[in-house]
């Protein structure tokens, strides 16, 4: 699936969260979204997929554009993304494998032992194979990021969008979300789109980096070239460094306040 | 901030507000009401919703309308035994529970114990990003979610005021026919005397909007939460309050056109 964000702005009440935000992801490439919490990265991909629309701008999914679908073009396009959400978001009033075969239960007719067999090969290839009877809150947090990502997995997507896959999890767990993002890419040859702010996980799984800041894309390149950014703010963010122009303008801000 | 300046202030957030929540009531209601009717209709939803609503609350209405049957043959009791009129006990009670009593006690308990479960299990559902989770797998929260408790509530709350109706006056016959003395086949007569389908009818009927009215509230403030625990918690207080009010209102407003509609 590609991808064309144009100019999207969106504001919040007054706070301008995006601030004519553009960027192309081709097919089958996997992009990785950096930028501080709160700056808007979950926003964007949320656009994506059209559980927000823009105030201003267009965002483009394989050349249709995403706040003019009807209701049935809006379906059949979500058929076709996974959502990986940051805390889950796993259904808890089901269990994992009904939360799992959400998806293909409510819209697709198949029959009860093709609907097991898909559930138990999703958990399986995010190696959570056999918990299908239990239920949400009996996983740790690292489980059920796992267990929402066999969630998306599991309607055989075109497009999985990771709203910071690594966050809160050890680093054992991350790395191995990591290697699962790498080989559904290289497997599934699915178009990836991860939001995070953690470098390694950026490092790993990306071919390329885009970095959101004050609502725009400020930088876009390969890992190679992000690294080697001269970009005062993005050099300051890859490196995690205290002093910097992003420390500055919210110091800045924080006494025009006062 | 001046003073003047904020008091008008505040004067316009409140009235955004209620804009706010008159404009996505009625949005919401008008998106349930469609929906209810369109295809694919999932009834065990429907049912797992009617379980909680309806036969769930069946102690806690059978205890408060037994009571509320008690208390009131107690009070009317005082007047009544000064006029030497016991016996209208009977048609006192049973008019009064099944035109009003009934149905608003019925539907502020529902409120209180249904309303309020529904908004912190919506409300923390929308904090924790599951109803964006039910809209990316292509599924309409509000007919996954709304629709069925909907349904649930406007089929179930004329069925526990039926019942409340009947725990009610059987509360009143126990105290009059244990207490009072007066006979059992005479109260029975009597109350049915009394009461005239129209009576029964007024008082179901209107239990069907209060219906309507918890189950718009309850999910409104539950998708509308923001912040958190904190937020849910609000939200919920929100949802009994407004219910009360809008029930209270609405009652009002059945009992004045059946008044000229049925004389």
């Amino acid at each position: 699936m590609m991808i064309d964000i144009q100019g999207v702005s969106k504001s919040f009440g007054t706070h301008k969260v995006l601030n004519e935000a553009s960027l192309k992801i081709e097919r089958g490439t996997t992009c990785v979204i950096i930028g501080r919490s709160g700056c808007g990265k979950s926003v964007l991909l949320k656009h994506i997929v059209g559980i927000l629309h823009p105030d201003q701008g267009k965002v483009f999914v394989d050349g249709k554009e995403v706040s003019c679908l009807n209701e049935a073009g809006m379906n059949a396009l979500r058929m076709k993304i996974g959502m990986v959400f940051q805390g889950g978001a796993l259904f808890d009033s089901l269990t994992v494998g009904e939360n799992v075969g959400f998806g293909l239960i409510e819209h697709r007719k198949i029959g009860q032992r093709e609907l097991l067999e898909r559930v138990e090969e999703s958990l399986c290839m995010v190696g959570l194979c056999g918990i299908a009877n239990l239920m949400p809150s009996e996983l740790s947090g690292g489980m059920k990021k796992r267990v929402s990502l066999a969630r998306a997995l599991c309607i055989k997507p075109e497009l999985i969008l990771y709203d910071e896959p690594t966050t809160g999890v050890d680093p054992i767990t991350a790395a191995s979300i990591n290697e699962l993002i790498k080989s559904l890419h290289d497997k599934l040859q699915v178009t990836s789109i991860v939001v995070t702010h953690d470098m390694v996980s950026a490092y790993t799984v990306a071919d390329r980096i885009a970095m959101l800041y004050q609502g725009k894309i400020i930088a876009d390149g390969s890992p190679q070239e992000i690294q080697s950014s001269t970009h005062p703010v993005v050099h300051q963010f890859i490196n995690g460094l205290a002093q910097g122009p992003i420390t500055e303008t919210l110091d800045h801000d924080s006494r025009i306040k006062q | 901030m001046k003073m003047p300046q904020q008091f008008f202030i505040n004067i316009g957030q409140k009235v955004f507000y209620f804009l706010y929540f008159v404009g996505g009531m009625v949005n919401l209601a008008s998106q349930t009401i469609y929906l209810t009717f369109m295809p694919p209709y999932k009834k065990d939803r429907i049912m797992e919703q009617a379980k909680k609503a309806g036969f769930d609350s069946l102690p806690i209405v059978s205890l408060v309308s037994l009571f509320i049957g008690f208390i009131f043959a107690l009070q009317t009791a005082y007047f009544m035994q000064r006029m030497g009129s016991e016996i209208y006990i009977a048609s006192l009670v049973a008019l009064a529970l099944v035109r009003e009593l009934g149905p608003v006690i019925t539907a502020l308990v529902v409120a209180g114990r249904v309303g309020a479960a529904i908004t912190a299990e919506l409300g923390s559902m929308q904090v924790t990003e599951q109803i964006d989770a039910l809209e990316t797998l292509a599924t309409n929260p509000i007919k996954y979610l709304v629709v069925p408790r909907f349904v649930a509530l406007s089929l179930m709350l004329p069925l526990l005021t039926l019942y409340a109706d009947i725990i009610g006056i059987f509360g009143s016959y126990l105290i009059c026919v244990y207490k009072l003395g007066i006979s059992s086949g005479m109260y029975i007569h009597v109350t049915f005397d009394a009461l005239l389908y129209k009576d029964l009818f007024t008082g179901l009927l209107k239990t069907v909007f209060f219906g309507m009215i918890i189950a718009f509230v309850s999910c409104f403030e539950g998708f509308n939460v923001e912040g958190g625990a904190e937020g849910v918690g609000q939200a919920t207080t929100r949802s009994v309050v407004t219910s009360f009010i809008l029930i209270i209102m609405c009652d009002c407003f059945f009992t004045a056109i059946f008044y000229f509609l049925f004389p």
